[in-house]
Formats: C-alpha cells, structure tokens, sequence
C-alpha cells in the first residue's frame, strides 16, 4: 500500500479510496460554480434538443398542463362550487407546483440515464445533472405561471398584492424538489425499479395533496394523512399568493421551509455516499 | 511538477450485480464470498508534466479503466488518484457529443464539458473548425457525421482548449492518413510546448514515434515500465 503524502493545495482532483471519498458539500458547490457555463448548456439542451423535432416544439410543456386543466375543471369544478370559487385558478396554482415536482424528479431520474454515459467519460460535478433538472424545471415552471397569469385574466378571476411571496414560495420549492431528486436519483442508479416504483407512487401522492380538491372535504380523522404529507405544505404556500391572495402564514411557511431544508440535506447525505460508485453501475 | 499522480491504485467490480430493489431482497440477503474482478491492481504511477506517455497491453488489461482514474472520473476502490492543472480526457467516441445538435453546437456543449466558458469557446470556434476540417458540415446534425469526422470534431476540440495535459484512448486510430499526421503533428507540438501527453493505443509505432515513455499493463497490473522502444521491444517479442 502506497503511503499517503501531503496533498497540495493546487491539485484539481483527489479521489480516494471509495469509502473515503464522500462528496464535501463546499467542494461541489464550488465544482458547480467553476461549470456555470455546463449547467446553462444542460439547460439550453434541455429545453431545445428535447422539443426540437416535436411539432409543438415548446408548447408541448405547456400543453400537458393546460389538458389536465380542461379535464379537471370539466370534472370537478362543478363538484367544488361552493368551497372553491374560481376551481381553474384554485387548481392550477396548486398542480403547477406538483407537476413542478412530479416532473423534475422524473426528468432527473432519467437524465441520469441519459448523461451517464458523459458521466463515465468527463469530470464533471456529480450533481450537475440533477441541478439542472431542476433549473429545467424551474424555467418550466415559469412558463405554465405566465399561462395561468393568462387563464386568470381571461376568466376574471382576481389577482393580488401577495404575488409579491411568490418567488420565495418557488424557492422553497425547488429547493424540496432538488433534494428529493437528489436521493432518487442516486438511489436509481443502483437500482433500475426505483423508477418504475415511483412512477407508480406518484399519482397516490398527488391524491394525499390538497391540489385537485380542497382540504375541507377530508374527513377530519383522515387528515393527518394529508398533514403528514410535505407536497401539501409545499402547494399551500404557491397556492396561498396566487389563489388566496395572502402572504403565507409563518407557520406553513416554517413548515414548508423546514421540509425543504431536510430534504435537501437528506437528499445529498444519500447521493455523496452513493456518488463513488455511480461510475461502476452506469 | 506532478501531472498525475497514482498511489496504489485499485479499482474493483463486482462481478455479479444487483440490479433492482427486487434482487435486493430475493438474492442480496444470501450472498456469498467476495465476487470481485479487479481491472487494476495496487498500480502507483506518477506522470510529470511535460511527459509523454505510452500505455500498451492487450484487450482489457485495464488502460481504459487507467485514464478514468488518471482524469478524475472513476474513484478508485484503493489508493489515492491526484490530478493536478488541467487535464482533459479524450476518451472513447462520441463523447458527450449530441446526435440532434450541429457540429457547431456541439463545440460549444463540449467546451462546456470541459469547464470552458462560452466567450472562450467562441474565440477558438474558428480554429477548431478549421482543425477538424468540417467547414462544410459544421452546422449539419451530428447523427449525419461518419465516425471518422466525429472523431476529427473531439480531437480538435480537445487540443484547443488550454489542456495542460491530455489523455488520449486510442483516438487516433479511425481518422484517415491525412487527418493522423495532423493529428501526430499537433501531438509533438504538444510536448514540445512541455505539455503532457498519455496516449493508449495499440498502434505500436505510434506509441514509439509519439512516445518517450511507455506502461505496459497487463491483467490490471504494471508489467513494464521505462523507455518506449525498450518496452516496446520487448512487448513485441513476447506476443
Ligand atoms: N463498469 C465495469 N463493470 C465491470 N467490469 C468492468 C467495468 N469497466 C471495466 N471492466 C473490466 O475491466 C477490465 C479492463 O477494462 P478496460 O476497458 O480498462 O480495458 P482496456 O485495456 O482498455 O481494453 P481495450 O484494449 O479492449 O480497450 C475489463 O476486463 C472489463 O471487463
Ligand atoms: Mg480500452
């Protein structure tokens, strides 16, 4: 065995025997910054090149959400009437979050696929990928806001003062969405079922989310099973600048941000330990 | 200054694999033994800069699996792998390169890729173009290249950025004559400058004419290493 000599400070990469070589946190951040230019590309790719040869090119972001909203209006804003005026905006602000989240842990869970090849052949920041994803989703997401901003105008319905939470709301939320990406994503390179499991798993969570129908109608002693659920903290606080028109309360805010904070921690715990390996199993 | 420094190296797979949750749970809980296949073995290997270095042996000796630690990508299962300065990897075809996005495109993802910024890429976007010589091509999709010009695009790529040392895994072997000269060219003016070069290849005289040193590794270890046409030589008569 070699002995181990003093590292200087110039080298641009030490790898170490793997169950010594857990991803530093400072050390990624500061890989991440030095591959700015790496993480816009992933984004700019991942907005064109997957739309270039689609007729709808871009739209197609936009459309899946849009026919969800004509399918759920038609269906339940009837059944909604009274605890929910204006259901399209009551709905939409909250599935524009979820679809938010749904789609970027997909998209990253399968970006992770894609770029594994480019993983095996380049240094590059372990998470970048999964960052970008998120970014992806992100600008997205901005995208259906500025829809429903439309939709909003177009029926009428109210828009408030309180936008002005909005962006911290996103925030928090991106920053939940990252993290539980982060964990899939490693957990999914050693094990291909994680996907499909969570495939499966992800419309039981839509339902355990107050997105579709509003909280009053849950029984009270079922409701601890939505209160346990962080997606319901994450879409009350998008929901509550654009639907409610008020700031959200400290308190969901508190619990949204503390969710958001464990995920992002837990998340990358998971994917530093597991990123050593990801090279053998991609 | 060390370029590449490799202490004790070894990298390690398992050769049978889990690979769902599934297995996990029906095989995982009844596994035996230690079912590893090594693809390098306790391999310390310390490349200066301004170096140019040789690596041959046969099929699956490990010389692919040597540049990935040596540029930082796989993590070795023992040992320490240090990198320092700017090292770019020129690994295998098709690396990181994009079928949808032109010749264009692609120069610029790459450099990306290679830690580069957009305002570095453009000013070298000429002369990588006229390296390559694509001109004619460089704004058709990539999935219309042959292999041959894939290979010109990332080779021109790769020596236009500021590498202080590059690794190179048999790359050169499916560009045409005309396009290896350049190539070989660029090489010795490579080191010439006191940049660093590791080349796999199976192309002996390349290695020889490109080459002051050169690792023969065989079944994951360093079998010789010293002067390429000793080596070589020597590699030569024992096939
Ligand atoms: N991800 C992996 N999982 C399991 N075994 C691997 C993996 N990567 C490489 N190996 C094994 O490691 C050994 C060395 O592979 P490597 O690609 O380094 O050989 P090589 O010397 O480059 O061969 P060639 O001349 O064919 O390119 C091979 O036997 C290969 O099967
Ligand atoms: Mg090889």
């Amino acid at each position: 065995m070699a002995t181990m000599r003093a590292v200087s400070s110039d080298a641009v990469f030490v790898r170490r025997t793997v169950a010594g070589d857990s991803l530093r946190a400072l050390e990624e951040v500061r890989d991440l910054r030095a591959h700015a230019n790496l993480l816009f590309e992933l984004v700019h790719r991942d907005l064109t090149v997957r739309y270039k040869r689609s007729f709808f090119g871009f739209f197609w972001t936009m459309l899946h959400p849009l026919l969800l909203m004509l399918i759920f209006v038609a269906v339940f804003s009837g059944l909604f009437k009274h605890q929910t005026p204006h259901y399209e905006t009551y709905f939409l602000s909250a599935y524009i979050a979820w679809n938010f989240f749904s789609q970027t842990t997909t998209n990253a869970m399968a970006g992770l696929a894609w770029n594994g090849a480019l993983m095996k052949r380049v240094r590059v920041p372990r998470s970048i990928f999964t960052l970008s994803a998120a970014l992806s989703g992100l600008v997205n997401l901005a995208l259906s806001l500025a829809v429903l901003f439309v939709i909003m105008l177009v029926v009428r319905a109210p828009l408030h003062f309180s936008l002005v939470a909005l962006p911290l709301s996103l925030l928090v939320v991106g920053i939940f969405t990252f993290g539980v990406s982060l964990a899939l994503t490693a957990a999914s390179v050693f094990f291909a079922d994680v996907r499909e499991m969570y495939q499966a798993g992800l419309p039981a969570l839509l339902y355990l989310t107050p997105a579709i129908y509003p909280i009053s109608i849950v029984p009270v002693q079922y409701r601890w099973l939505i209160e346990m659920n962080p997606l319901t903290f994450l879409v009350e606080i998008v929901r509550d600048p654009i639907y409610n028109g008020r700031i959200p309360s400290l308190q969901t805010f508190g619990i949204a941000f503390a969710f958001a904070l464990a995920a992002l921690v837990g998340g990358w715990i998971i994917f530093r330990r597991l990123a050593p390996w990801f090279d053998s199993r991609l | 200054m060390d370029s590449i420094e490799l202490q004790g190296i070894s990298v390690r797979y398992r050769r049978e694999k889990i690979r769902s949750l599934k297995e996990l749970v029906v095989r995982g809980l009844a596994r035996r033994g230690a079912p590893y296949f090594y693809s390098l073995r306790d391999i310390s290997l310390t490349v200066r800069s301004g170096e140019s270095v040789g690596i041959i042996g046969p099929n699956g000796a490990g010389k692919s699996t040597l540049l990935r630690v040596a540029a930082g990508i796989v993590t070795p299962s023992e040992g320490v792998a240090i990198g320092r300065g700017n090292i770019v990897p020129l690994l295998e075809l098709g690396t990181g390169f994009e079928s949808e996005l032109s010749g264009r495109e692609n120069i610029q993802f790459n450099g990306a890729l290679l830690g580069r910024s957009r305002a570095q890429m453009r000013a070298q976007l000429d002369d990588i173009i006229a390296f390559s010589g694509l001109e004619q091509f460089i704004d058709a999709p990539l999935r219309t290249y042959s292999t041959g010009m894939v290979a010109r695009l990332a080779f021109a790529i790769a020596t236009a950025v500021d590498a202080e040392t590059i690794l190179l895994d048999e790359i050169l072997a499916v560009g045409d004559a005309a396009f290896r000269a350049r190539c070989e060219e660029r090489i010795r003016t490579f080191v010439r400058e006191g940049r660093t070069i590791v080349l796999v290849s199976h192309e002996t005289e390349e290695v020889v004419k490109l080459c002051k040193r050169t690792v023969w590794l065989a079944k994951g270890e360093i079998v010789a290493d010293g002067p390429s046409e000793e080596i070589i030589s020597r590699y030569e008569t024992q096939r």
